[in-house]
């Protein structure tokens, strides 16, 4: 399977640079974050998104979205940080899926 | 342990339950080593992930506050105008691996362009040292950003699949096994005592007959 792209959402600062690497860049807020989420998604994009780096106070918002892809082989939502630094989400969506294959946290 | 609804305790069905708990304890066994296995791969794989998520995480934030210099000494439109026209672009190819079963994704990414300098898309007159350094670092990040991509989806697919098979396991070990063990327990007790009834009744007959043939009593 070839020639997937990869997209960064987030507030515009701190996804800007990414563009300058060739990955594809949607700025998107708090208020718009749902829909910009659901147009990467849409089944008419061909080739789709594989990876979707999301910055983690959006994936807040965009919590259920990203649940119901969770078992989904493509495309992989991956939290960031945002400039204003990390929250932890992307660490605590580790733990939690270790809660789930053990059964409790044991790490 | 409850038996299993609706049986009939006959021969036939005794001889159906044992060999499909046969089958259940070879599959119980099979999936339990099978569980185990993912069980050693999915840490292994976690492990991999914590790691490249802390460097990653750090990664950024060095990047973008390399970013946010560059952006107190350039103006907004500038800064915005510089990074509007990449001249690089970046692909991903797919290739599943599979691991007990269970697909996992493992990345490739190709850029349009060879040459590294090509992540700066404009010239540098305009533009401060800090906004080099920044698309700099990134893109030495993003290299680990896509490894981290493929071990979290691997984990969250691996965990899926743990959790699948332990259900499995559990109900075979906890329900479905000792539900058959009882239920030919039962079986078995039952048509030992129809043989029982059967041979009182024999010699009850047997009496019956003596004393009506020759007035012969015990």
């Amino acid at each position: 399977m070839n020639g997937y792209k990869i997209a960064v959402i987030g507030d515009r600062e701190s996804v800007m640079g990414f563009r300058a690497l060739g990955l594809d860049v949607f700025p998107a807020e708090e208020a718009n974050a749902k829909a910009v989420f659901n147009a990467l998604l849409r089944p008419e994009q061909e080739p789709g998104y594989a990876i979707l780096y999301i910055t983690e106070e959006l994936t807040i918002p965009l919590r259920a979205e990203i649940d119901a892809l969770k078992d989904e082989l493509i495309p992989a939502v991956i939290p960031i940080p945002s400039k204003n630094g990390t929250l932890h989400l992307g660490m605590n969506a580790l733990n939690s899926a270790v809660e789930r294959a053990v059964g409790s946290n044991i790490l | 342990m409850a038996v299993m609804s609706d049986v009939k305790p006959t021969r036939m069905e005794l001889k159906k339950t044992k060999a499909r708990l046969k089958t259940a304890k070879r599959g119980h066994k099979l999936l339990k080593d099978k569980r185990d296995e993912l069980m050693r791969n999915f840490l292994q794989i976690v492990r991999e992930n914590k790691a490249l998520r802390q460097k990653v995480e750090q990664g950024l934030q060095e990047a973008m506050a390399r970013m946010a210099g560059a952006s107190r000494l350039m103006s907004p439109e500038i800064l915005e105008q510089s990074l509007l026209c990449p001249k690089q672009g970046v692909e991903v190819d797919i290739r599943l691996k599979n691991i007990m079963s269970v697909n996992i994704p493992e990345y490739t990414f190709r850029t349009r362009t060879d040459a590294a300098e090509d992540i700066y898309p404009y010239g540098y007159a305009m533009t401060s040292g800090e906004l080099d350094e920044s698309l700099d670092r990134l893109s030495e990040v993003f290299r680990d950003m896509l490894e981290l991509a493929e071990a979290e989806k691997s984990m969250q697919l691996m965990a899926a699949e743990i959790e699948r098979t332990r259900r499995r396991v559990n109900a075979l070990e906890y329900v479905m096994i000792p539900q058959m063990e009882s239920t030919i327990r039962y079986i078995t007790m039952k048509l030992e005592e129809n043989e029982r009834s059967t041979t009182t009744r024999l010699m009850k007959v047997k009496d019956q007959i003596l004393q009506e043939a020759h007035d012969f009593d015990y």
